[in-house]
């Protein structure tokens, strides 16, 4: 069961709209690496993942995912809110404001909607693990990449943020491939697949 | 109520929480379309109340069930206690 709590994890207040940079950014949002693809493979993945404290890492981190998601929609709204059509235009905004005008809706910087693949959820603790590492590191690699094209100091300090939190939850799900490797044989990782072929679990 | 809690095992007091939680989640609804329903506002005001005293008295006894009322000592329950999935808490 989740709670909402009324405010951004990171405060977020933009003065100068910029339409070009929200295209950018939204990729965040709905993209390849972005946090919708981020909370729902984490809170995805737990339902079969076999030790309680990896639950617990995959809840917090799919959790906090969302508030990032939340975030990443407000930087988007605070870029184009109060833009005329005319100037959404000028920004290269068009093709997105004909289907969504204002609106905030799942896609990459290219245009190309959010896809569920993005979820990766394979029902193997190794794997899911393996693939949450990566994908914290081509969030943070992303979030790079987008700190180099923009320059608005409001824009950037709250990426700035969301960078380092990738760097953090990288770590911490290093620390939760050790908890799963420690119970498996050190001589072959990859004999059988934790999640399904070991009885009774989850365990600690 | 909240000595009534003190006498309720871990099933009766889950219960509660679950009962009282629902009621909190549809006045809520209700109140976002009704901001000024003073009736709602009583009710949610009863079952706020008793919904946090449970919460509480829950953490205090078998381990948090939100991270607000979590109060470890030396060991994070949180993440080691069972997981709603697993089936354990009805």
């Amino acid at each position: 069961m989740w709670n909402y709590e009324k405010r951004l994890q990171y405060p977020i207040n933009i003065t100068t709209p910029n339409a070009k940079i929200a295209q950018i950014i939204m990729s965040q949002y709905g993209g390849p690496d972005g946090e919708m693809g981020a909370s729902m493979r984490y809170l995805s993945q737990r339902y079969s993942m076999p030790d309680r404290r990896v639950c617990g890492v995959l809840t917090d981190i799919g959790t906090e995912e969302l508030a990032h998601l939340e975030m990443v929609a407000s930087i988007v709204r605070q870029l184009t809110k109060g833009l005329s059509a005319e100037e959404l235009e000028a920004a290269g905004f068009a093709p997105y404001y004909v289907d969504h005008t204002g609106g905030i809706w799942p896609q990459a910087a290219g245009g190309i909607p959010f896809n569920a693949c993005e979820f990766q959820s394979k029902g193997d603790a190794l794997t899911d693990l393996f693939e949450d590492m990566a994908a914290e590191q081509k969030a943070r690699t992303t979030y790079d990449n987008i700190l180099r094209l923009v320059k608005d100091p409001d824009v950037c300090d709250p990426i700035r943020f969301l960078r380092e939190r990738e760097v953090v939850h990288f770590q911490r799900f290093g620390e939760a491939l050790r908890i799963i490797q420690d119970d498996l044989d050190s001589k072959n990782f990859y004999a059988f697949n934790p999640e399904f072929d070991i009885p009774n679990c989850p365990r600690n | 109520m909240t000595n009534q809690m003190n006498q309720m095992n871990r099933q009766q007091l889950f219960n509660l929480i679950n009962t009282v939680s629902f009621a909190v989640d549809d006045l809520l609804l209700f109140l976002d379309t009704h901001p000024d329903d003073v009736e709602a506002i009583k009710a949610f005001h009863h079952y706020s109340d008793i919904r946090r005293n449970a919460l509480q008295a829950y953490s205090d006894q078998y381990g948090p069930l939100t991270i607000d009322t979590a109060d470890p000592c030396s060991h994070w329950n949180w993440a080691t206690e069972p997981w709603p999935w697993e089936g354990g808490c009805k």
